[in-house]
């Protein structure tokens, strides 16, 4: 697992500057349950440097969210057995006392959730609610805070914000709930935001000007993103480097552009090909992946993906079943790492998968 | 541009051209109630402002817009759960619009719903078997002994185990359910099935599996779909034949090459430009696209004229004083706006004021000659509105 925190990053001398905001290393979180002991994430690994987008991408129950809640110690210690290591900025975050995480929580990492009407308290006022968050890690008056929240609220756009502030959260449409969220986030000037489905909730018009949104606050203020999503055109046009989760593993990560454009892992195809595009006449049946995710209560013994994968005969032996594969790089990519065991998948991608998912796709890849 | 839309459309139209539904005019105005003891009536939410559109028989129509746009109101009229306040709703020859409670019973054998939640549609407290088997029932479609094997052949049909009838909702995934409330409207054997987003609660990759039952079923049945769907992509994989709506109107309306490929309505254009692309990875950094600002207006009190005017950018005078009509500019191809064309070829002038007898900022021109204009109602006409040469086009 080394591998990735010294060499992933290609070096951008104008972005990349500082250390890691965000290592995450051999991360395991496990729930003890009446039926059995839930593997929500094993061996997870992965780092975000300051100003940077991670997208994390998997289906329900892939354990994106549950690693991401890790991060900001929101698992109950009482009810959880973790594993493994959380450094923000250098401070470990597993183990750590309820103070400590207190003071990295919203003020060092902050998270924006999916659903703005259940993230807000329907009790309060948009504008108490933020200045509850700035008190928390500032000692300054009601007076300064408030005028730090309508601050806030202009910043990610809301009109007439020192009225809109007394605004109680019903008052507020979808989309501007979820600006009053990420003004809420960012108050702290937090160093990394974690934004577990933002848009999922959101209209296409309202998602671009959410995305929008993010992107220029992250330039703004140098801040770390990790977009937990679901939806590869997201991690597309936001994120720098992408991890594709599944049955609780990472199973494929690498700069997002080398793993849209040459996914090396047979269920980040059936990622893409599952999906029609909007752009592209598509008369064609959609590929679905077949069958459905694991059950993490009993996970497969060897690759958590085999018994859906259609490119485990490729494989000799019964090697996918019994044996986990290794997170490791690509022979001429070092920053692309995938967990399978196929020796060629990108020969593979280009001959087989690419001509089924778009036919002009294929032509590109070749170039 | 005449000659390429007629020739792409005669390609993708189906085969046959019998109409299942067609819906004219369609309005549901849901009234708001004061707060006094009286409650009096204070105004009125203009869900579903006037609406028509046809679907033909096997083939899919798609309604698409932001939510609050009523499409999904739109839906709940067309199987009848709501009673619409005006307009007709004709299912195969009759207006079931105005259909009073028990003459509907005979309508809901041939009109079904799959609702979005499937774990909210579906009775926690009923087994899977008697949740599919309950329309055999209320119907008396078979004897009471047969219901079993029926039942068993549904879910066979949907791609579940035939052996699962006994099981409770609860002990399937969520695609599972959603198959199972497939196969529950299914179970009457319907001519026409409202979808109102079918899939927009499943995972990605059930999603497909979903969509492909669908596709599956339509041609096995010849059934046809009315889709209810935000997710564009999808919309354009399942549907021939693409609304949008906007507050209540429907802006542009057309078979699946003009809208995606040659939309003319500003509104059209940025809900395409706003879709994220998976592509965009070959570049890095986001694509161009059409920003709108701000949120849809309250259908309470829209906008005078155009009701997207206040979040165009091609919005002019004629915009806030006439509303405009939807205007047919291609075989298969309708567009409510005063300025249509392509993206940045938006004419100058407003094409539709010589048709409305208004000058170009909107106020009545005694010169001109109001004339019909061509479009209005349900289906398409045979001659439209030539864009290219501003006269009337023919087929």
């Amino acid at each position: 697992m080394t591998a990735i925190d010294d060499s992933f990053l290609p070096a951008d001398p104008s972005t990349s500057k500082g250390g890691p905001v965000l290592v995450v290393d051999d991360l395991t979180v496990r729930f003890p349950t009446h039926d059995g002991l839930v593997q929500a994430v094993s061996g997870l690994s992965y780092t975000v440097e300051k100003g940077k987008t991670l997208g994390i991408v998997g289906e329900s129950g892939s354990g994106k969210s549950v690693s991401s809640m890790a991060v900001l110690g929101l698992h109950d210690p009482r009810s959880t057995r973790m594993s493994g290591s959380i450094k923000v900025n250098g401070a470990e975050v597993i183990g750590a006392s309820e103070a400590t995480m207190k003071r990295i929580r919203g003020n060092e990492v902050a998270m924006v959730f999916q659903d703005p009407l259940t993230a807000l308290h329907p009790y309060f006022t948009v504008g108490s609610q933020i200045v509850e968050a700035y008190r928390l890690h500032h000692n300054v008056s009601k007076k300064v805070a408030r005028a730090r929240a309508v601050e806030m609220l202009d910043l990610v756009g809301i009109p007439q914000p020192d009225r809109r502030v007394n605004d109680f959260p019903h008052q507020f449409s979808g989309g501007m709930r979820q600006r009053a969220v990420i003004a809420m986030a960012l108050v702290n000037d937090p160093g990394l935001i974690i934004a577990d489905e933002p848009t999922t909730a959101l209209d296409v018009t309202v998602q671009a000007q959410i995305l929008d949104l993010l992107q220029s606050l992250q330039r703004e203020f140098d801040s770390a993103i990790i977009i937990v999503t679901h939806d590869l055109g997201v991690v597309a046009e936001m994120a720098d480097d992408v991890l594709v989760m599944y049955g609780g593993r990472g199973v494929e990560f690498g700069p997002t552009k080398d793993v849209l454009t040459r996914p090396s892992m047979p269920y980040t195809w059936g990622l893409i090909s599952s999906v029609p595009d909007v752009h592209e006449r598509s008369d064609q049946k959609l590929i679905p992946i077949p069958g459905t995710p694991p059950s993490l209560l009993n996970p497969p013994a060897g690759c958590a993906f085999f018994p859906r994968c259609a490119h485990k005969d490729k494989v000799g032996g019964d090697l996918c079943e019994t044996e986990l594969p290794e997170f490791l790089p690509l022979a001429g990519n070092p920053a692309h790492l995938k967990r399978c065991h196929l020796h060629d998948p990108e020969q593979i991608y280009v001959d087989e998968v690419a001509p089924e998912i778009f036919a002009d796709a294929s032509e590109k890849l070749e170039n | 541009m005449s000659d390429t839309t007629t020739a792409t459309a005669a390609s993708v139209a189906p085969a046959s051209t019998e109409t299942v539904l067609s819906v004219e005019n369609l309005k549901m105005h849901f009234p708001v109630k004061g707060s006094g003891v009286i409650r009096r009536t204070v105004g009125h939410v203009k869900a579903v402002d006037g609406v028509s559109f046809e679907v033909a028989k096997g083939s899919a129509l798609g309604l698409v817009g932001e939510s609050g746009c009523g499409k999904s109101t739109t839906g709940r009229m067309v199987t009848r759960l709501y009673k619409p306040t005006g307009g007709s709703i004709n299912f195969e020859g009759t207006d079931i619009a105005d259909y009073p409670g028990h003459k509907l019973k005979p309508i809901r054998r041939e009109i079904q719903m799959i609702f979005q939640d499937p774990s909210t549609s579906l009775n926690p407290r009923h087994t899977v078997g008697s949740i599919i088997g309950a329309p055999l029932r209320i119907h008396n479609m078979v004897p009471k002994d047969k219901v079993l094997g029926r039942v068993q052949e549904l879910l066979e049909l949907v791609g579940l185990n035939p052996e699962h009838y006994n099981r409770y909702p609860h002990e399937f995934s969520g695609g599972q359910r959603q198959r199972i409330g497939i196969a529950r409207a299914m179970t009457l054997q319907p001519k026409l099935l409202v979808a109102d987003e079918p899939v927009s609660a499943l995972d990605v990759s059930i999603q497909a599996q979903v969509i492909n039952l669908l596709q599956d079923l339509q041609k096995e049945f010849d059934i046809s779909y009315l889709f209810i769907a935000h997710d564009l992509a999808i919309v354009r994989h399942f549907c021939p034949e693409v609304a949008v709506m906007y507050l209540g109107k429907i802006v542009e309306i057309g078979d699946r090459e003009s809208i995606y490929e040659h939309a003319h309505h500003p509104y059209t254009q940025a809900l395409l430009s706003a879709v994220p692309d998976v592509k965009q990875a070959a570049v890095g950094g986001r694509r161009e696209r059409i920003r709108l600002e701000g949120d849809v207006p309250s259908p309470i009190n829209p906008p005078s004229g155009c009701h997207f005017r206040t979040r165009c950018t091609f919005a002019k005078d004629i915009c806030s004083v006439v509303e405009p009509p939807l205007l047919q500019i291609g075989k298969k191809h309708k567009v409510a706006c005063h300025f249509p064309g392509e993206l940045h070829q938006h004419p100058e002038k407003p094409v539709t004021a010589p048709l409305l007898g208004v000058d170009e900022f909107g106020a009545p021109d005694p010169g001109a000659s109001p004339a019909e204009v061509p479009g209005d109602g349900p289906g398409y006409a045979d001659t439209w509105y030539d864009l290219a040469n501003n006269s009337r086009g023919r087929a």
